[in-house]
């Protein structure tokens, strides 16, 4: 199988306020296969958006430079579709609308742009919902938004940034199992950004972990062999999630609690 | 709850003007202030015949021409002054050199009285209706302005990230996401700007002109017609709460999509 994304040595420093600078990840190396769904994990400001931003070209790293499907990447990542952390929808646009954005972006016309971006509201469960603004919808639809809003525009590489942790529990389960329906359909690469272990191995194929930052890298790869498709819940009852899960918990724990202190004596400082 | 308000509102307004009445009419109660029992009227003016002045008015059909172009004024500056506040500040919100440029410029000119300029506009633009556009121009512009302004500074950087992912060009970020995000900003501003765009059309007719309720009202003072002075400013409050009225109904159409814009506003009353 080709490699779709590749991280060549890639550091990612920040100047601070002090006229220093802080190095967030340092020499990053990773490949993501075509087809092959990645979760990277690593405890809390440890530098996987920075990571995922680079991917996407929105940051230029200090060092390092990144491969996409063989072409070294200049500025954004035309290839890739994001889903961000945080609320990125137009908040004056209405779901429909917002879906549609990326066609009318690409110079579509509306008459072909609407049925389109309604059928794809339909297939993230929003049917009925498209005249609905962002601020009258839950955060789990506003969520399904950013989905269709995304795939509408068919990205070979999925990229996305901590998408459910906003979400209830009950949501982010039903969503967990609605995106690997999706792309179980048409099976693109994807990294997906978690704090969460659980999560990241119910739905991949391959799981990074990434250690405390500063200078955070990765430091353990494991490979996810559990049968497809899944059903996430069901899923982490099953004795080999829980090895996997107790395996890669083990390895990540010790840099957990690194990042807890660090986390802890920047507060205190 | 409501509804006890309103009567206590209307009773206060009409204890108000029943002392009007009393202290100023010449025959109701022995002149305390002054020996001559018409001073009162002289420099008060006599409710009864305020009132009967603006029925008269309406009745003979005779405010409508002068009412009718002060509205004119009020729209023209209002219009005028927020697509000119909404370009400049787009521009120099965008712009970090055009901004350091005209920083120092932009600060003099607002903080300059800018009703002095009146008798200039009216030796450049003349006696009728666009010399009065022009200072509710210069009034409307910088409320407007500093608005838009400050706004596209503090767009939010990840709905900027998302419309980029999604294909958009710097031109298209304009148009998509900066330009409807500021023309919010012109409306959080709407209610100030559109009575700034009123004072400055009053204060045109006032300082001269040949129309306008500003007109009348300074015809009158010439010939110490205090009634009918009275009468012009009473108008002019109501013709103030008509367009206030309409603005709220405008900014509840037009900004649907923001949360809970309307209900602030009428809580704000
Ligand atoms: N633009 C920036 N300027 C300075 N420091 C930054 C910037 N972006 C991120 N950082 C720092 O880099 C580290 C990693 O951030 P981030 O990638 O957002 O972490 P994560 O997504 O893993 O929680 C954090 O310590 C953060 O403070
Ligand atoms: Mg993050």
């Amino acid at each position: 199988m080709s490699i779709a994304v590749e991280l060549e040595g890639v550091t990612c420093a920040f100047s601070t306020k002090g006229g220093g600078a802080y190095t967030a990840v340092k020499d990053v190396s990773l490949a993501v296969a075509e087809g092959e769904f990645v979760s990277v994990v690593g405890p809390t400001g440890c530098g996987k958006s920075t990571l995922l931003n680079v991917v996407a070209g929105l940051l230029k790293p200090t060092e390092g430079r990144v491969r996409v499907l063989g072409d070294v990447l200049s500025g954004v990542n035309a290839r890739a579709g994001y889903m961000f952390q945080s609320e990125a929808l137009m908040p004056w646009r209405s779901a429909l609308d917002n879906v549609v954005a990326g066609l009318d972006f690409r110079g579509e016309d509306r008459a072909s742009s609407y049925p389109k971006a309604e059928a794809w509201l339909e297939r993230v469960g929003l049917a009925g919902f498209g005249n609905r603004y962002p601020h009258q919808l839950s955060g789990g639809m506003r969520k399904r938004v950013s989905l269709a809003q995304m795939l509408i525009l068919d990205p070979q590489i999925l990229l996305m940034d901590e998408p459910f942790s906003a979400l209830d529990v009950q949501t982010r389960v039903l969503m967990e199992n609605e995106l690997l329906e999706l792309w179980s359909a048409n099976r693109k690469s994807v990294i997906f950004i978690t704090h969460d272990l659980e999560e990241a191995i119910s739905l991949s194929d391959r799981v990074v972990v990434l250690s405390a930052g500063p200078a955070s890298r990765p430091i353990g790869e494991y490979l996810i062999d559990l049968p497809r498709p899944r059903d996430v819940s069901e899923i982490r009852l099953t004795p080999r999630f829980i090895a996997l899960h107790d395996k890669i918990w083990h390895a990540m724990k010790d840099e957990v609690l690194k990042g807890y202190a660090q986390t802890r004596n920047r507060v205190s400082a | 709850m409501r509804r006890r308000l309103w009567f206590w509102q209307a009773m206060l307004l009409a204890s108000v003007f029943s002392f009007w009445h009393v202290a100023t009419h010449p025959e109701l109660i022995p002149p305390v202030v002054w020996d001559n029992p018409h001073r009162a009227a002289f420099f008060f003016g006599e409710p009864v015949k305020i009132v009967k002045v603006i029925i008269d008015w309406f009745a003979s059909g005779e405010i409508y021409p002068h009412l009718w172009v002060t509205l004119q004024e009020t729209a023209l500056a209002f219009v005028i002054g927020a697509v000119l506040g909404l370009a400049v500040g787009l521009w120099l919100g965008l712009s970090h050199f055009a901004s350091a440029l005209a920083d120092p410029y932009i600060k003099a000119m607002n903080a300059m009285p800018r009703v002095v300029l009146a008798p200039i506009f009216m030796v450049w633009f003349g006696l009728g209706i666009w010399s009065k556009v022009a200072l509710g121009v210069t009034l409307v512009f910088f409320i407007v302005f500093f608005n838009v302004y400050q706004g596209v500074k503090e767009v939010s950087p990840v709905v900027l990230n998302n419309a980029t992912m999604l294909g958009a060009t710097r031109r298209q970020l304009l148009r998509y996401v900066y330009l409807p995000s500021a023309t919010s900003w012109v409306f959080s501003s709407l209610h100030t700007s559109v009575g700034m765009a009123f004072v400055g059309a009053v204060v045109g007719e006032y300082l001269g002109s040949a129309r306008g309720v500003g007109y009348l009202i300074h015809m009158a003072e010439g010939s110490f017609d205090i009634n009918t002075v009275f009468a012009g400013i009473l108008l002019l409050t109501l013709f103030a709460l008509v367009l206030d009225q309409a603005v709220s109904m405008a900014e509840r159409r037009l900004l649907v999509w923001r949360p809970s814009q309307a209900g602030d506003a009428d809580r704000a009353l």
